[in-house]
């Protein structure tokens, strides 16, 4: 679709700044930002946590927080009318008939104890004086259109009898059933797996086409700007630094930091490493299942088979990926083996010994041989123990002395690229990626032979994202270590995996080299994940030297 | 922000800043930020003033609480008593809040009782919260052992705590420890949940399970990273403890089943009160002035405390 059509533009902003309370970091959470958004258009909102992007949304719906966020300047235009002078009663009148808005979590967005019908039913209520029968027809007509299966029985049920993807589709359902000009959706995807957010994409694509709404798509994610976006806006520290269509932002940013993110966004095509060599397996598992299950006095017996039979190795120097969707199971594998759970039957060795059965006391000699790297960077260090306390704790735990923990300590900080100074400072005084850091050093500390990255990249921003991996990579190099990575994003996974095991439902479903399943995937759920991954065909550049 | 920060600037340098500012903001520190709260202020010196008054009783002008005077019953606050010591000489001794229907000094009572209350409140609270904190952390990292605790809880909290006590102190002989021991145990089981519920939701943290990654062995996995967790939660808790302890000891008192009646508690002298309420209130007025000012004292020093400790309402960076 052309970005370019002289149609008037449903939504304009001009030079909106909203100020953030006192005492924060900066006096702007959107400072001057100018953009607009056509009918038939997406517009994409791109940009790293904390660059204001959900705050320009949310002025646009009138929805910023009375008393901390006010706009103090600029005007936000929907089809010529100001909203920020606009009365509660009048926004209230506009919302849904002609500007909507979709979140990210559809689970929390929706009212729980309301049949999905009700709420649909409450926007036509509310808006138009419709009868009722006509009004379930137009229900049953919108859920049809967003694709949900059966809407005769979808109609009456509850928000948590449905998945994810289905939750956000009564979402969609309920912000276009009153045909708005504009639509807001910020991140709706992100919360969902990446086959379902690839149909959620397309659905928003094909109803905002059909219907001629101007779309405002707030997201971090370059693979969907690439997926769906007519034109771009990048925003950094609450500005736009970069406004265009697609193609100009995506393949020639003028910006040094359009270009830094760019560059950052990990490539669908795997990289050429070592190869697969053939070193002896640090760590092999046989068979390894995991259920779990509650059954006992007064409880309902439950049972979910999360890992079956589950067979992979990791040798020496080289990173096995652990891909698959949410609930594939690929967590429970890397704590089994981690013995932070013990698995059902099954053995893992590392080395050659079966650690899968050892009971407290015998795990414990074999603990510091694997290690552990979580995913929330804020969670994973005890917030009440400096640094320093952290990291050498491992090694304490093991008789080393404390001097002696502390020296190696400072030699780990420097390794991760920190300064060695800050042991005893307070894990709160240091950003996400420095976490991340922290806690690979936590890892290396123990001298493990096999570091397991559960997930450990994905609550970082793009670029520091990069950063953390390039150092995980650089860290397996240098120490030869065996590495586990658990990632559920396929970019990451092409970029730091000699070997890949594809997980669906507790199976290892494809397991082999990475650059071949990558370049030839031979299972349907394989090719359907890949498929999936948003922007798979767009080359982002490198154009940072 | 500081993420994106990160990616620009010079890492070292950036953390020092970020350190120098929070080295201000970290030096205010907890017991600054207690005394700008004004419930923790004003609770707090009332609490004190009520310590220094049970410490200080025999110095602030009082007789021996339990000195009955059959000539001096049912006098009015004020009442003035005049007598010829052996020496000729005039004495006389104000009853500032009364006397009760034995002809004792009712101010003198009030301030003794004092002590009784505040060594109830502070024995029970302490007494509940090292039990609760041991049995709750137990039962909430050790599965098996949780369900076998919790039910036995369950089945002390459906009792209900004042009848407890009453039965406690019935099957037992009346004395300031079954008392005490009385209005611990229905408290035990509130505290045992509490310490449970942080103890399931910090085992299942990141931090904890790095630490068993690390081959942290249980108890100092318990004592370094569980039990800092529960301090905050706790003292708020012990603070409604003593406030409620406070309580129940008057009313055991008051119904008869406490505290033996020769030893001057708030509760003793409002229950010997209680039948001349109508035409003599002041031996009900005074001692539940007293009761009512404390317990209000506590629990505001209780909620001030909630809002500078509780770390759900800390602001996080």
């Amino acid at each position: 679709m052309s970005a370019e059509n002289s149609e008037e533009p449903v939504l304009q902003v001009r030079g909106l700044s909203v100020e953030l309370p006192k005492g924060t970091d900066r006096t702007y959470a959107v400072e001057e930002i100018s953009y607009e958004v056509r009918p038939r258009e997406i517009v994409c909102l791109v940009g790293e946590s904390g660059s204001g992007k959900s705050v320009s949304a949310f002025s646009v719906m009138g929805l910023l927080p009375e008393g901390q966020l006010t706009a103090v300047a600029g005007e936000v235009l929907l089809q010529g009318e100001n909203i920020l002078e606009a009365s509660e009663e009048r926004l209230r009148a506009l919302r849904c008939t002609r500007m909507s808005m979709i979140f990210q979590e559809p689970m929390t967005a929706l009212n729980p104890v309301m049949t999905c019908g009700d709420q649909i039913d409450e926007v036509l209520d509310y808006h138009t004086d419709m009868g009722q029968a006509e009004r379930r027809a137009k229900i049953l007509d919108i859920m049809e259109q967003v694709r949900l299966p059966d809407p005769e029985k979808m109609i009456d049920a509850y928000p948590h009898q449905l998945s994810g993807g289905q939750r956000q589709r009564i979402m969609i359902a309920m912000a276009l059933v009153l045909d708005p000009v504009l639509l807001i959706a910020d991140e709706p995807t992100t919360a969902l797996d990446v086959t379902t957010q690839a149909q959620i994409l397309k659905l928003i694509k094909e109803l905002q086409t059909d219907h001629g709404t101007g779309v405002l798509f707030i997201t971090h994610d370059f693979g969907v700007v690439a997926e769906i976006a007519d034109r771009v806006a990048v925003m950094q520290w609450g500005r736009i630094v970069e406004f265009g269509t697609r193609e100009d932002v995506l393949s020639r940013p003028r910006e040094a930091y359009t270009q830094m993110l760019i560059s950052s966004v990990p490539s669908m095509t795997p990289r050429k490493r070592g190869g697969v060599t053939d070193a002896k397996p640090v760590l092999r598992t046989r068979d390894l299942n995991m259920v779990y299950g509650s059954s006992g006095f007064l409880r309902r017996d439950r049972k979910v088979h999360a890992a079956k039979d589950v067979s992979i190795e990791v040798r020496r120097g080289e990173t096995l990926g652990v891909v698959g969707e949410s609930g594939s199971g690929k967590s429970t594998v890397a704590r089994c083996i981690a013995r932070l759970i013990d698995p059902t039957s099954g053995e893992i060795f590392i080395d050659d010994d079966d650690i899968a059965r050892l009971g407290v006391g015998k795990l414990r000699s074999h603990r510091r041989r694997t290690q552990i790297i979580f995913q929330d960077p804020y969670r994973s260090l005890n917030p009440r123990r400096r640094i320093g306390d952290s990291i050498i704790e491992g090694p304490t735990n093991y008789g080393t002395s404390v001097a002696e923990a502390f020296e190696r300590a400072r030699e780990l900080m420097a390794l991760v690229n920190l300064d060695p100074n800050s042991l005893d400072r307070y894990p709160h005084q240091f950003s996400g990626g420095q976490r991340q850091r922290i806690c690979i050093a936590r890892a290396l500390a123990m001298e493990p032979e096999l570091l397991i990255a559960d997930e450990a990249v994905s609550a970082l921003d793009v670029s520091v994202q990069a950063q953390v991996l390039e150092l995980l990579d650089d860290i397996r190099e240098k120490l030869d270590l065996a590495m586990l990575f658990i990632t559920h994003d396929l970019r990451v996974a092409a970029q730091v995996c000699d070997r890949l095991a594809v997980m669906s439902k507790g199976e290892v479903v494809e397991y082999g080299p990475a650059g071949e399943i990558f370049n030839n995937p031979q299972h349907e759920y394989t090719r359907e994940l890949f498929a999936a991954a948003p922007g798979r065909d767009w080359e982002f550049g490198k154009f940072v030297a | 922000m500081s993420q994106i920060q990160e990616t620009h600037g010079d890492v070292s340098s950036l953390v020092d800043a970020a350190a120098e500012a929070d080295a201000s903001s970290r030096k205010l520190s907890i017991w600054e930020r207690l005394l700008q709260d004004k419930s923790v202020v004003i609770g707090g010196s009332i609490m004190a003033f009520m310590v220094l008054l049970s410490i200080m009783a025999p110095l602030l002008g009082t007789m021996d609480p339990s000195e009955i005077d059959p000539t001096y019953r049912n006098k009015t606050p004020g009442f003035e008593k005049v007598w010829t010591d052996e020496d000729d000489k005039e004495q006389s001794w104000a009853f500032r809040m009364g006397t009760d229907t034995l002809g004792r000094d009712t101010y003198s009572r009030v301030i003794y009782g004092t002590q009784v209350s505040l060594i109830v409140g502070i024995t029970v609270a302490a007494l509940s919260i090292s039990l609760g904190l041991v049995i709750g952390m137990f039962a909430g990292y050790i599965r098996w052992l949780d369900g076998l605790v919790m039910r036995v809880m369950d089945g002390l909290m459906a009792i209900p705590g004042i009848l407890l006590a009453i039965a406690l102190v019935s099957l037992s002989s009346a004395g300031l420890d079954t008392v005490i021991l009385a209005i611990t145990i229905p408290e035990v089981p509130r505290v045992v949940r509490l310490v449970r519920s942080i103890v399931l939701s910090i085992r299942e943290e990141p931090y904890v399970e790095a630490a068993i990654s690390t081959g942290t062995r249980l108890h100092l996995i318990l004592y370094r990273h569980v039990l800092p967790n529960t301090v905050a939660p706790l003292i708020v808790q012990g603070t409604y403890i003593v406030a409620s302890a406070i309580l129940v000891e008057a009313i055991l008192s008051f119904l008869g089943a406490g505290i033996p009646p020769e030893i001057p508690t708030w509760g003793n002298i409002m229950a010997e009160g209680r039948v001349l309420f109508r035409i003599f209130p002041h031996n009900i007025l005074f001692p539940g002035i007293f009761l009512a000012i404390t317990v209000l004292a506590v629990n505001m020093l209780g909620d001030g405390l909630r809002d500078t400790l509780d770390p759900r309402l800390e602001k996080r960076t």
